[in-house]
């Protein structure tokens, strides 16, 4: 299992991981509806400890995709959720790279 | 779904709109690598840019400092000369100057923060992209054989991948620099407008309570020893050169303190005699000019 944190770089992490992975990243969910700043925060920081104590690093060099991605160390829930709504809007920017 | 599932779509999706361009995957291949050589010279343009942003604060936050010290040495001097007021001003127009230091530190925190980030993304980048010119060179000798289309697929899927996590990051560190110059500008206003530093100046009303309060010292010390200097002759025949003082001086007739101070190179050419010589010395040569400027040069000599 491949796992990007963004603005840092590829882990491999076992199987076995996913598990703690998962119910963080749940963790985050709700902190993220409920709007609790401190809930996302810690939720945040936990799922980073865990991604980088039980992963190996990936060297940069390998090109491949990743199957978890996790947001940029201490970000804040508006920079998160800046980032899952360009889910529905595409990035202006690439939109107009693709017309020209 | 969670939200690093979600992330990964849409980080994957980002950059593989730009990758999609090209039919032939091994088009892909050199587009690619052309945009990785594009994205490095951003990040490190984007290295250099918030470096400039981060020296900007540290060079303001030198300016504070030294605004901070010069009105740490009013307050002393306001002490000094009894103006508790002018202290008490000087004091709280420091204690705003910390606060802005206090702001300006976690900006640059942050900024330390980002370009410490983005000189780990360049050496990442630049280590796949000096790999992925021999991979894709690799990966079109063999492109025919269907596992290598496969491995191409793959390669430009995680390309796109660590392209579009670069990308992210630069948007980043400009939105931090963005937030930065905002800040940085009103600081610069604040010391434009005189408001913290140019204490020295003139537009600085406290420093010139400072001064006048100062002056106003000098002139009582100056004052006094004149009057200690006066207080013997005055009791003998001396009080008649004194009474036609005001007659000559009688433009400034504003207060006695003008005429005696104007008085007192007079008074002392004619307390001591040997002293004439070099009185009309100086008529005649004209060449120390710059002792005219000078209350003690005529009568010290």
């Amino acid at each position: 299992m491949i796992v990007r944190i963004l603005g840092e770089g590829q882990y491999e992490l076992p199987e076995t991981a996913m598990t703690r992975l998962d119910a963080l990243d749940h963790a985050l969910e709700q902190a993220i509806e409920a709007s609790d700043e401190a809930a996302a925060s810690s939720a945040l920081a936990a799922i980073i400890a865990e991604v980088r104590s039980s992963g190996t690093a990936v060297h940069a060099a390998t090109l491949i995709p990743s199957d978890l991605t996790v947001p940029h160390e201490g970000s804040t829930i508006a920079e998160i959720e800046q980032l899952l709504a360009s889910e529905s809007a595409p990035d202006p920017a690439t939109s107009v790279t693709e017309g020209a | 779904m969670g939200v690093m599932k979600r992330l990964t779509t849409i980080v994957q999706a980002k950059a593989n709109k730009v990758l999609d361009k090209a039919e032939d995957p091994r088009e892909t291949l050199d587009l690619s690598y052309e945009k990785q050589l594009e994205q490095l010279q951003q990040v490190r343009r984007g290295v250099a840019d918030v470096a400039t942003a981060r020296k900007r604060i540290e060079l303001q936050a030198q300016q504070l400092q030294q605004a901070a010290a010069k009105l740490q040495d009013q307050a002393r001097q306001a002490i000094s000369q009894n103006r508790e007021d002018l202290a008490r001003e000087a004091l709280t127009r420091r204690s705003g100057i910390a606060t802005q230091l206090e702001q300006l530190k976690v900006q640059h925190d942050q900024l330390v923060q980002q370009e410490e980030r983005l000189v780990a993304t360049t050496q990442q980048l630049q280590a796949r992209v000096e790999a992925f010119r021999t991979q894709k060179e690799t990966l079109k000798a063999s492109y025919t054989a269907a596992q290598a289309q496969t491995k191409i697929g793959e390669a430009v899927s995680g390309i796109s991948e660590s392209m579009s996590d670069t990308g992210i990051a630069m948007q980043r560190a400009q939105d931090r620099i963005a937030q930065m110059q905002a800040r940085a500008g009103a600081v610069d206003e604040l010391l434009a407008s005189g408001a913290l530093t140019d204490l020295s100046g003139t537009s600085d009303p406290l420093q010139n309570e400072l001064d006048k309060a100062s002056q106003q010292g000098q002139v009582e010390l100056e004052l006094a020893q004149l009057k200690g200097q006066l207080a013997p002759p005055a009791a003998t025949g001396e009080l008649a050169t004194g009474s036609s003082a005001p007659a000559t001086g009688s433009e400034s007739a504003e207060s006695d303190e003008v005429a005696l101070g104007e008085l007192a190179p007079e008074e002392g050419t004619a307390e001591t005699p040997g002293s004439t010589a070099p009185g009309t010395s100086q008529a005649g040569g004209g060449s120390p000019a710059g002792d005219l400027f000078s209350l003690d040069g005529g009568s010290g000599s």
